[in-house]
Formats: structure tokens, C-alpha cells, sequence
């Protein structure tokens, strides 16, 4: 009887459950943060990676491809971490930003933008190679999929990619958004992300909206709005240049 | 009134997506072209403006400010429901093939960084080739 009522509650109200349990893991996270870490690592960071980890046993138990959302009573986190109120909160962030900053880093993002769509495809579709991929096809669908987990799919599904590599596309574009949130706080010291036009640069380059968003928060969440304005046109450029430039390149160069 | 802020956070929002949209099907590609980027720019730019003309009431102020504080728990949310699990099972050249892109984006961050910022001695440079 408690159960089924508590069920009931938490389902129907899955926006509220999401809000609490969330609360509850930033709670949790920033008292790690505080006692083990002296406040070193960042409290969003332990959450991000708590959220990751959850996921994986999410996806381990039930199946799905939702992570944690996949569990019937945590519905309401898909909610609160979905695109709506993702890309809302994001915007949001962009309220106080210095419009000088953003002038004076504009260049470097959009050449940011080209450097990493090309670099991210050049690795992709240079481990694609050395796994004994040698059609073009695959090889550019491997490529695209490094560039974004969305890219990967719609590059190999407009040159007609099998769905065995769409899937090894689309695995790779999720290892790299997990892993820029993941890494970003760690290697931010070493790369010099601590300003608004690194950040920019640094968004540019990533492009993963899922990891750029998650790797700044965790990193210093003043620099998100900078990351995420030119994140924003990664996956859409990488759409545009996957099923022409880098196919036809790619082509060219297998023969 | 804190609706206004959320109103023209809002606001931005639908209209940045549906620009970015409406360049996608001009372009013809599925993907929503900077949509999320050109909302930021409107309300940059738009509340810069705005605010020289008549300084924002800091209660519309706060309903914006609010959605921007509840950023980093929402984002905590977004990887609670990251496929990670099907990321880690897509074997070894999936994993490769992110690990590497990853690390060589890392890598041209500092590149980039100063390749625009001492446009002198780089132009310096290139004159003495």
C-alpha cells in the first residue's frame, strides 16, 4: 500500500521528484567536495560524476538507453535534465555576459569551430582505419560520430552507413561528451581555461554540448555561457560538413 | 515582476531555436543551426540594450538569474542520463576513437588560445620566413 502510493506520487510528480533527488546529490556532492577534498575538486564535479556513474548502472540494469531515466521511479530526472530545460538554463547563463569579451574572442570561435571539427574527425577516422575500416562510408561515419554523437548518425545515414558502424559512430561521439565532462576540470590548469576567450576556443573545439556544458560547470561556471555560445554550432557545422567536404575527402583519399 | 524575466529568457529561447531551425531547413540539414547560440546573443545583446535604455527591474532580473543558478543541477540531471553504458559496451575502437579526439581537442586549446592573442609576433614571424 505504501509503495503503490508512493509510486504514484513520485511518477506523477516526476519533475518534483527530479528537483529532490537532484538537491539530495548536490548535497551529498559538496559535502565530499568539502571533507575529502578540502574543497579542491569542485561539488558540481563529484555530482556530474555521480550522475555518470548512476547512468551506467542504470543502463546496466534496466536496458535502456536513458541512464538513470530508464528506472521507472527516476522518470522525472529526464524531465529536469532534458533538452528543453537544458538549453533554457544555458541561454539563461548567458544573461551578464561581457559583450566586449565575446567581441574580441568572436574570430577564434568560429576558426575554433572548423580546427575542431576537423580534429576530432581526423582521430575518429584514424582509429576507424588502424580497426581495419577501409571504406569510405564506414570510415566517415566513425570520423562524424567522433565529431558528435548526433553527427555521427545523420553523416552515416545520408551516405548509407551499416547500422553495425552507425552504432560504433554513435558509441564514440558518447565516449567523448562523458569524457570532456569528466577530464575538464582536471586538464582545465593545464590548458589555460580560466578566461572567457579560452573558453570560447575551448567550446569551439569540443563542440559536445553535453560535455562542454557539463566539463565548465564543473570547471568554473562563469565560463559556461562562453563555451556553450559557440558549442552551439558545432553539431549543426559538423551536420553540414560530414556527408560533404569530409565524405568527399575521405573518398578521395581511400580511393 | 520575476515573469518578465523568465518571459524574456523565454522569449529568446523560442526565437533563437526557431531561427536556428529555419536555417537547417534552408541548408537542408537536420539540425537545429545555433539555435541555442543565437537565443544567447539575443539576450546579450537584447539586455545590454535594454538595460541602457532603463535599467532592468531586479526582480525581472532575478526571474532570469534564477534559471541560470538552477544550471549546474540541471546539468547534473543531463548526465544521469547520459547513455554511459552503452558508451563503455561499444568496444574498444569507440572508446579509442573518443578517448583520442578528446585528447587531441585538449591539446589545441592552448594552441588556439595564443595563436589570436599576439597577432604581432605572429606576423612577425611569418614576415622573417
Amino acid at each position: 500500500m505504501i509503495t503503490q502510493s508512493l509510486t504514484k506520487v513520485l511518477n506523477s510528480y516526476g519533475l518534483i521528484s527530479g528537483f529532490a533527488l537532484i538537491g539530495v546529490t548536490m548535497w551529498i556532492s559538496y559535502w565530499i567536495s568539502n571533507n575529502f577534498t578540502k574543497g579542491r575538486l569542485h561539488g558540481s564535479a563529484i555530482a556530474i560524476f555521480l550522475g555518470l556513474v548512476l547512468s551506467y548502472f542504470g543502463g546496466l540494469f534496466t536496458g535502456g538507453e536513458k541512464g538513470l531515466v530508464d528506472v521507472p521511479l527516476l522518470s522525472g530526472i529526464g524531465i529536469l535534465g532534458g533538452a528543453m530545460l537544458r538549453d533554457f538554463a544555458i541561454i539563461a547563463t548567458a544573461f551578464g555576459v561581457h559583450t566586449d569579451e565575446l567581441k574580441k574572442a568572436g574570430m577564434s570561435g568560429v576558426i575554433a569551430l572548423i580546427f575542431g571539427i576537423f580534429v576530432s574527425f581526423i582521430a575518429g577516422a584514424g582509429v576507424a582505419l588502424a580497426f581495419g575500416y577501409t571504406d569510405a562510408v564506414s570510415v566517415t561515419t566513425i570520423g562524424t560520430g567522433a565529431v558528435t554523437y548526433i553527427v555521427g548518425p545523420v553523416t552515416g545515414a545520408a551516405i548509407g552507413a551499416s547500422s553495425e558502424v552507425m552504432a560504433l559512430s554513435i558509441a564514440a561521439g558518447l565516449v567523448k561528451a562523458i569524457l570532456v565532462m569528466i577530464a575538464t576540470p582536471f586538464v582545465a590548469p593545464y590548458i589555460g581555461l580560466n578566461n572567457p576567450r579560452s573558453a570560447v576556443i575551448f567550446g569551439g573545439l569540443m563542440g559536445t554540448t553535453s560535455g562542454v556544458a557539463g566539463g565548465l560547470a564543473a570547471t568554473d561556471p562563469k565560463l559556461v555561457p562562453y563555451g556553450c555560445l559557440t558549442a552551439a554550432f558545432y553539431t549543426a557545422l559538423g551536420c553540414l560538413l560530414g556527408p560533404s567536404l569530409l565524405y568527399f575527402a575521405t573518398s578521395a583519399i581511400l580511393g | 515582476m520575476i515573469i518578465y524575466g523568465v518571459a524574456l529568457l523565454a522569449l529568446c529561447t523560442l526565437l533563437g531555436l526557431f531561427l536556428g531551425d529555419l536555417f537547417g531547413v534552408l541548408i537542408g540539414i537536420p539540425a537545429n543551426v545555433g539555435g541555442v547560440g543565437i537565443a544567447m546573443l539575443f539576450l546579450i545583446f537584447g539586455g545590454s540594450y535594454l538595460a541602457k535604455k532603463r535599467p532592468l527591474h531586479p526582480k525581472t532580473e532575478q526571474g532570469i538569474e534564477f534559471w541560470s543558478a538552477v544550471y549546474i543541477p540541471i546539468v547534473v540531471a543531463m548526465a544521469a542520463q547520459q547513455n554511459v553504458y552503452g558508451a563503455l559496451s561499444g568496444g574498444p575502437a569507440a572508446i579509442l576513437a573518443g578517448v583520442l579526439a578528446v585528447f587531441l581537442s585538449f591539446l589545441m586549446v592552448p594552441v588556439l588560445t595564443k595563436l589570436g592573442q599576439k597577432p604581432d609576433t605572429s606576423s612577425e614571424i611569418n614576415e622573417n620566413q
